[in-house]
């Protein structure tokens, strides 16, 4: 059974429809990208799976249960775990506790006001891994919003992938950063990814291709083509679409 | 009964547009910068305290003029040389700021002119009644107030939709961002309507004074019911703010002109209780009593059914 | 194990306090004092930790104190009887419940919004208190005595020093508290949602659940913070519940500084200070500390606790001595200029013929004394404003790092 279905999914703001009859199912383990050029609704998408925003109609279904229109806390808990491509951190709290903030649901903290962080060693040697993982450990005890570009895009990776949710949604998380820096992203995102399932949007065509199981193409908010890369590659419609070399007058103007 | 019906109607309508006085330079200000005055009552009170020194010596008429326009400066002055400097600290900085300046201004006011009431009277060219209604009298003072506040109301209305600075801030409201980029000089008009906008305050003290007496204590009385018109009308919303204005200035009125009570109330249920039943307090309530806690009481309602007010898009 | 120390020296601190100041005057500045720290510390639970700005944080502090005022009218009447060192924990539960019931609906935004909820239930619970006279007493308030309760420990607590030692003893149980609050999952994610409320939803938690739990524990607190004030004044009043007592808060808090614990600590303490100091000597400490409160949100944002941190950066870099000097060529003509300042406010104010100032002595009509102040006014302060640069340069050096010329 699909990990997560999409079944006419549109989104509309005022008379703009952005998400138009989407229909998507992601299988477990998959790693799925979605491409498409700027405005096309990506992140809208993304919105939607999450619980930021909620649908003009449709349904989606993670582990076979309706979770749209649900609020995001709730999909969190589920297991669904994801980052913002405007990166959206804890700005005054230390890199240390915005990774153990991220780390205290899944962990079964919940709202504890018994327990002390300073005591719970299982939570705070997590912290420190992760905090090593995404190579943020020199800078533990900076305040967040004191961090470099590139430096809170690592941070903003931290926390999505923190829970060890089963499902992880990625929006551009390697964008504006150096190409050594996203290297090594690109290698965690791997790392932390394995066994798990991952939906990331990406402009980057190198790193879509060497992460993608699969791949789909989002244009004017509407999947022109979901196929594993190579079909992707040679697809008429997606050069055409994609690479903006004549945009078709027709239906959507 | 009707005709106190009428009476009530006419006073609510008085009370309605003097908080709108007060409540539409809040609305604007709050929609260009994001801050909401927590002092704006305090120019209201400057304005009385002003135009009363002025008249000691002038009279009214002059006062009517300068009071306003020295309290629009005191608030040009006030945004530039304060709020300013407070603004990189963040809204709850600025809040905190109009906050701590509605305490000090009350202070001063006690310091220059004490903490007696003082005698500010409506000119005598006024002291007529209008008109007499089933032998009770409309005092000409309360019509003159409704006529300023109207024709302040147009003239804003005009400046906001026809002046070319209207149409500026109108921009500014709904774009914040834009406006800069257009090269207009925000910082110039962020403090031309902070001072527009306490001179509006100031001119509704300037006439309320004399009718709600000029002590102290009247930026106290009248400042948490301005700010809860701007939240029940929809932070930003100028219509908003005239609709709850007449509303609550009405809704006041009424309660106290009326003499329901909840005895009315459970008679009509045909329930009745002892003297000392624990509740008594609420159960011998009286409209009039409950008066000047009803529109808390809707402030609070509207927050909890609909929080962005009754003409609200925006929030904070 | 340095925390554990700091605690201790708190705790005998607070102990031996009436010895050093052991008059009556000094006393009960001292109750004031215990009282003030643990609403304040209650309110930067909301307002520092949780980002929610309240205008109506006496509501809890009023209604938990009438609450305990009630409770030791039961012990007076003989309906129950327990120790009046409990009197507080119902003022706290009293506090609790009513910040479960209307945080139930004011939580769901912090913001303008939460502000503007908290401003007009303050309102509303003002109004009505004059209303509701069985529960308030209208504007006579309840009073009671705290004295009829079982003894503690040969205590009845009829001297305001034994009340010292209650006040004392809750307000450290309180203050431990709190801190240990702020370091439990619950108030680490309070500080989360005051960053970035989105996102904590993101990572699995209800913003508006997480701010209920703060907002409900601030109650609490408050609420103990009540009912101390009904143990130590055996009174209360509308005043005690009204939009000048959650301003009076709101003022500690922001002086002490909201960004650190112990903020609110030192706003409570400097405050009750300058007020019973400040009272003594002048009818206008009142227009001194709204001067004062403005003041210090434009030129310290951070509050005097703010302030004293900024040294730590010259601290460790063991430059602190740079700083001594340039201080002093500041402070001397600041002081003198504000003093200059009150003198010609208190001169204005004053409406005896001689005015005596600081042992100084002045004709408070003849222009001469206006003329000299002025005068001395006007050095001061052109003093303090060539002084600046060389503060402001010393502030630069001190702070910064310098590479390869160290050991
Ligand atoms: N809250 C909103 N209200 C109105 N329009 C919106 C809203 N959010 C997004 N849009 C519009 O929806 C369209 C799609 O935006 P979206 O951010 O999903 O695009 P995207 O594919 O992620 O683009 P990019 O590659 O630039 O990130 C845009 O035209 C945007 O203006
Ligand atoms: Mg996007």
């Amino acid at each position: 059974m699909s990990l997560l279905q999409l079944q006419g999914l549109s989104k509309q703001f005022g008379d703009t429809k952005i998400i138009r009859d989407v229909n998507l199912e992601i299988q477990p383990g998959e790693k799925h990208a979605i491409i498409g050029p700027n405005g096309a609704g990506k992140s809208t998408l993304f919105h939607l799976i999450s619980g930021r925003y909620h649908v003009s109609s449709g349904s989606i279904l993670f582990k076979g249960s309706p979770i749209h229109n649900r609020s995001p806390f709730e999909i969190t808990r589920l297991g669904l775990a994801r980052s913002f491509q405007v990166t959206n951190i804890f700005p005054l709290l230390s890199v240390f506790e915005n990774v153990r903030c991220a780390l205290l649901w899944s962990m079964g903290y919940r709202y504890s006001f018994w327990h002390l962080l300073g005591k719970a060693r299982a939570l705070n040697t997590r912290t420190e891994e992760l905090l090593e993982e995404i190579g943020l450990h020199a800078r533990r005890n900076l305040p967040a919003g004191e961090l470099a570009y590139a430096e809170q895009r690592a941070l903003e990776l931290g926390i999505a992938i923190a829970s060890g949710a089963e499902m992880i949604l990625l929006d551009e998380p390697v964008a504006g950063m150096s190409h050594t820096e996203a290297t090594n992203a690109v290698a965690l995102i791997r790392k932390v990814t394995a066994g798990k399932t991952l939906i990331m949007v990406e402009h980057d065509m190198n790193i879509v291709f060497d992460l993608a199981d699969r791949i789909s193409v989002l244009v004017y908010g509407e999947i022109i083509a979901s196929d594993v890369p190579s079909k992707i590659r040679g697809n008429p419609r997606v050069q055409e679409a994609y690479l903006g070399e004549v945009v078709p007058g027709g239906s959507d103007a | 009964m009707f005709e106190v019906m009428i009476f009530a109607t006419l006073n609510g309508l008085v009370t309605g547009l003097l908080l709108f006085m007060l409540a539409s330079g809040l609305t604007l200000i709050f929609s260009m910068m994001g801050v909401l005055n927590f002092a704006h009552a305090s120019f209201y009170m400057l304005g009385a305290y002003f135009a009363y020194s002025i008249s000691l010596y002038l009279g009214f008429w002059p006062a009517l003029i300068v009071a306003p326009v020295l309290v629009g400066v005191l608030g040009g002055l006030i945004e530039r040389y304060g709020l300013r400097r407070v603004h990189k600290s963040g809204h709850v900085a600025e809040l905190i700021f109009t906050f701590g300046l509605a305490f000090l201004i009350e202070e001063a006011v006690q310091f220059f002119w004490g903490r007696a009431t003082k005698d500010y009277r409506s000119p005598d060219i006024l002291d007529f009644p209008l008109f007499t209604l089933f032998g009770q009298n409309f005092p000409a003072y309360k019509a003159f107030m409704i006529f300023i506040s109207i024709a302040i109301f147009i003239a804003l209305y005009f400046v906001l939709t026809r002046t070319r600075i209207g149409i500026i801030i109108q921009a500014a409201i709904t774009h914040p961002h834009t406006v800069a980029n257009l090269g207009h000089n925000v910082p110039l008009i962020f403090m031309a309507v902070f001072g527009v906008g306490t001179g509006l305050a100031g001119l509704a003290g300037v006439i309320a004074g004399p009718v709600l007496t000029t002590f102290p204590g009247m930026a106290m009385v009248l400042g948490s019911i301005v700010f809860v018109i701007v939240v029940i009308g929809g932070l930003g919303s100028l219509a908003g703010a005239l609709v709850a204005s007449l509303l609550i200035g009405l809704l006041q009125s009424y309660a106290i002109a009326s003499d329901l009570g909840m005895p009315d109330l459970l008679n009509w249920l045909g329930v009745s209780f002892e003297r000392d039943h624990p509740l008594n307090d609420i159960w011998r309530l009286t409209l009039p009593q409950i008066a000047p806690i009803l529109p808390y009481l809707l402030l609070v309602l509207v927050l909890i059914f609909r929080p962005s007010g009754l003409f609200g898009k925006r929030e904070s | 194990m340095f925390k554990f120390a700091i605690w201790i020296i708190f705790a005998i601190v607070i102990v031996l306090l009436p010895q050093f100041f052991s008059s009556l005057l000094s006393v009960s500045i001292l109750n004031q004092m215990a009282i003030a720290i643990v609403f304040a510390l209650s309110y930067n639970m909301l307002l520092g930790q949780g980002g929610m700005l309240s205008f109506g944080h006496a509501v809890y502090f009023g209604l938990g104190g009438f609450m305990a005022v009630h409770a030791l009218l039961g012990i007076e009447d003989g309906n129950y009887s327990f120790s009046v060192t409990l009197i507080p924990l119902v003022g706290g539960l009293f506090g609790l419940l009513a910040a479960l019931f209307i945080g139930s609906f004011s939580t769901h935004k912090a913001g303008t919004v939460f502000a503007m909820i908290s401003l007009g239930v303050g309102e509303l619970i003002a109004a009505s208190s004059l209303i509701l006279v069985s529960f308030f007493g209208g504007e006579a308030g309840v009073s009671g005595d705290r004295t009829y309760g079982p003894t503690f420990f040969g205590y009845d607590f009829a001297q305001d020093l034994q009340v010292y030692y209650l006040a004392a003893a809750w307000m450290f149980i309180a203050t431990l508290a709190m801190y240990l609050f702020t370091q439990t999952p619950a108030g680490r994610m309070a500080n989360a949602v005051r960053d970035n409320p989105e996102r904590a939803e993101f990572i699995g938690y209800s913003a508006r659940r997480v701010r209920l739990i703060s907002f409900v524990m601030a109650g609490f607190f408050a609420g103990i913070a009540g009912g101390l004030f009904a143990v130590n004044y055996e009174i209360l009043t509308e005043q005690n519940l009204n939009a000048v007592t959650s301003g009076n808060v709101l003022l500690m808090a922001y002086i002490g500084g909201l960004g650190f614990f112990i903020g609110p600590m030192v706003g409570a303490v400097v405050l009750t200070l300058v007020n019973s100091v400040l009272s003594h000597y002048t009818t206008l400490w009142m227009l001194y500390l709204g001067i004062m409160f403005v003041l210090t949100v434009m030129f310290l944002p951070s509050g005097l606790t703010g302030f004293l941190m900024m040294h730590r950066t010259p601290w460790h870099l063991g430059k602190i001595r740079l700083l001594i000097k340039p201080y002093i060529v500041t402070a001397i003509p600041g002081a003198v200029f504000a003093l200059s300042l009150v003198a010609m406010v208190e001169m204005a104010h004053t409406s005896e013929a001689e005015f005596v100032f600081l042992g100084a002595s002045f004709n408070s009509s003849g222009p001469m004394s206006w003329g000299v102040l002025v005068a001395i006014a006007l050095a001061s302060f052109i003093a303090l404003r060539r002084s600046l640069p060389q503060l402001r340069e010393a502030w630069a050096q001190a702070n910064a790092i310098e590479t390869g010329d160290q050991p």
